[in-house]
């Protein structure tokens, strides 16, 4: 069953940078993961990629800042953004809020689809925050 | 996400370290001490916690430095602080320097009259080259204690005086930047009126075998444990030096902006460190000066963000930059050509690669409350 409002969007599956992707299609929308807000801490600052720019896979598409530091936020996939979320960068403390669902940070058309299938499932990537803490 | 991985070295702990980790703080290495930079609430509500009611933060790590001795001893701490120290009252404290030969500063700290001598709080990092550095201006009959057994407690915010008063009757006469002795649970601590946050508070001069009980009371008193984290965002809204970021052995005080640190009879007398060059600064002004400065969007300045003039000339560089959680902006200092240092004055800021404007703003950010 899909909520109102929502998309026929893949399952998530996770980078070891901790970002998220979803799929619609070949357009693929990419976060950071609510364990990264958890190490950030409350982000006061980001800043997203506009239209049309080519990302590579782990290439850096995007900034994320806390009251520690600043952070690049890198694309685990490669492809032409179609859209940054300007909300996020309006009002970054929504990241710290709902990181996997409204703040998301950017959707991108992608070119192989063979690298969304190579990142970790929810299970996976728990398993490697729990063999990883930082 | 690139987050970074430290290496943490030997590392030192200050008495409440267990205490810490038991109300869930993020440690950091600091200054040689596994110290926390933020308890579970995070920066941004430790921050405003500080502001609207009290925290209390564990500041053992800093030097707690005493000295003793007959009047030498003034005329020797006067070679390397430029401060009064001769007419410094009993229980008065002072913020001060300890100044190299050319004037630079090798540590800030705030000194305070005792009965018997001085007390010295140094910053964690430098307090063994500080003891050194005071040591060569000591003669034998001068006695000195970096004094481990004890821990230092700084407890801010508009509710300090009311929730410590409670405890330790009498503190709630004291005037900003005095102290005094007090008995607690049978011991002697010493309280001053002071901080480094831009709030009313205290400093609590405490043995570690008795810190805890302290904590345990504030804690039942609803002041939160704050970190490193929010003591960052607390002083630089104050507009308060960072040792090491705004402050180092190249800068001296009128470059710092601290002039009114120097004592007006130290200035026309002289007889300290670098007291030429200082001299002459003060009458010609420096060729670079510290400021505020105030981002015009949401972008942070961080350190070592170089500053352009608004036709593109690279005039200065951040030295401390954060969000400022009571500001609700990002706020900033750092070092500009003296001829750019004006309030309101425009700017530019590049971070990563990219040039964002900005102002040079009056500091500090957000205002003080001190009880005078």
């Amino acid at each position: 069953m899909l909520n109102k409002g929502e998309t026929n969007m893949s399952e998530k599956k996770f980078s070891k940078k901790h970002e998220w992707v979803s799929l619609d299609g070949d357009v693929a929308t990419v976060g950071i993961t609510k364990h990264a807000t958890e190490m950030l801490g409350d982000i006061v600052f980001v800043e997203v990629p506009d239209a049309g720019k080519a990302v590579e896979k782990e290439g850096q598409a995007a900034v994320v800042e806390s009251t520690k530091a600043a952070s690049d936020v890198y694309s685990p996939i490669s492809g032409e953004i179609t859209e940054g979320n300007k909300a996020i960068a309006d009002d970054p403390g929504s990241v710290n809020t709902d990181p996997e669902g409204a703040s998301w940070f950017f959707k991108l058309k992608i070119k192989d689809k063979g690298e969304y299938d190579s990142l970790m499932s929810k299970d996976e990537y728990d398993k490697f925050c729990k063999e990883n803490p930082s | 996400m690139g987050l970074d991985l430290r290496v943490i070295m030997e590392v030192q702990k200050t008495a409440l370290y267990n205490y810490h980790k038991n109300l869930g703080a993020k440690f950091v290495p600091f200054a040689g001490y596994e110290m926390p930079i933020q308890y579970k609430d995070g920066i941004v509500k430790e921050h405003i916690s500080t502001r609207t009611h009290a925290g209390f933060f564990d500041v053992s790590h800093m030097g707690q430095f005493f000295l003793e001795g007959d009047e030498t001893l003034i005329e020797s701490l006067e070679k390397i602080i430029p401060a009064d120290l001769k007419n410094l009252k009993v229980n008065h404290s002072k913020y001060s320097f300890l100044l190299n030969n050319e004037g630079g500063i090798i540590d800030d700290l705030i000194i305070t009259r005792t009965e018997k001598g001085f007390c010295i709080i140094l910053n964690a990092a430098c307090k063994e080259n500080d003891i050194k550095q005071i040591s060569q201006f000591l003669n034998k009959d001068h006695k000195y204690l970096l004094n481990n057994d004890l821990s230092l407690i700084a407890l801010q915010g508009p509710k300090s005086v009311e929730i410590l008063e409670k405890l330790i009757p009498g503190v709630a006469n004291l005037k900003f930047m005095t102290g005094s002795n007090f008995e607690y649970e049978g011991e002697k601590l010493y309280v001053t009126r002071s901080g480094y946050t831009g709030e009313d508070g205290f400093e609590i001069s405490i043995s570690n075998t008795k810190v805890e009980k302290l904590i345990d009371y504030l804690i039942s008193n609803e002041v939160k444990p704050i970190g490193l984290g929010a003591r960052d965002t607390l002083r630089l809204e104050a507009g308060l030096c960072l040792y090491g970021h705004d402050l180092n052995e190249k800068i001296n005080p009128i470059e710092a902006n601290l002039k009114w640190a120097i004592a007006k009879k130290r200035k026309e007398v002289g007889g300290f460190n670098g007291w030429e060059k200082i001299k002459n600064l003060f009458v010609n002004g420096s060729e670079k000066i510290r400021v505020g400065i105030k981002p015009d969007g949401k972008v942070i300045a961080r350190e070592n963000t170089k500053i352009f003039s608004s036709d593109n000339n690279e005039i200065g560089f951040v030295t401390s930059g954060t969000f400022g959680p009571s500001v609700n902006a990002p706020v900033a200092m750092g070092y500009v050509k003296s001829e750019f240092s004006e309030v309101g004055t425009s700017i530019q800021l590049e971070v990563r690669g990219k040039k964002y404007g900005g102002k040079i703003s009056e500091l500090p950010f957000y205002k003080k409350s001190y009880v005078k």
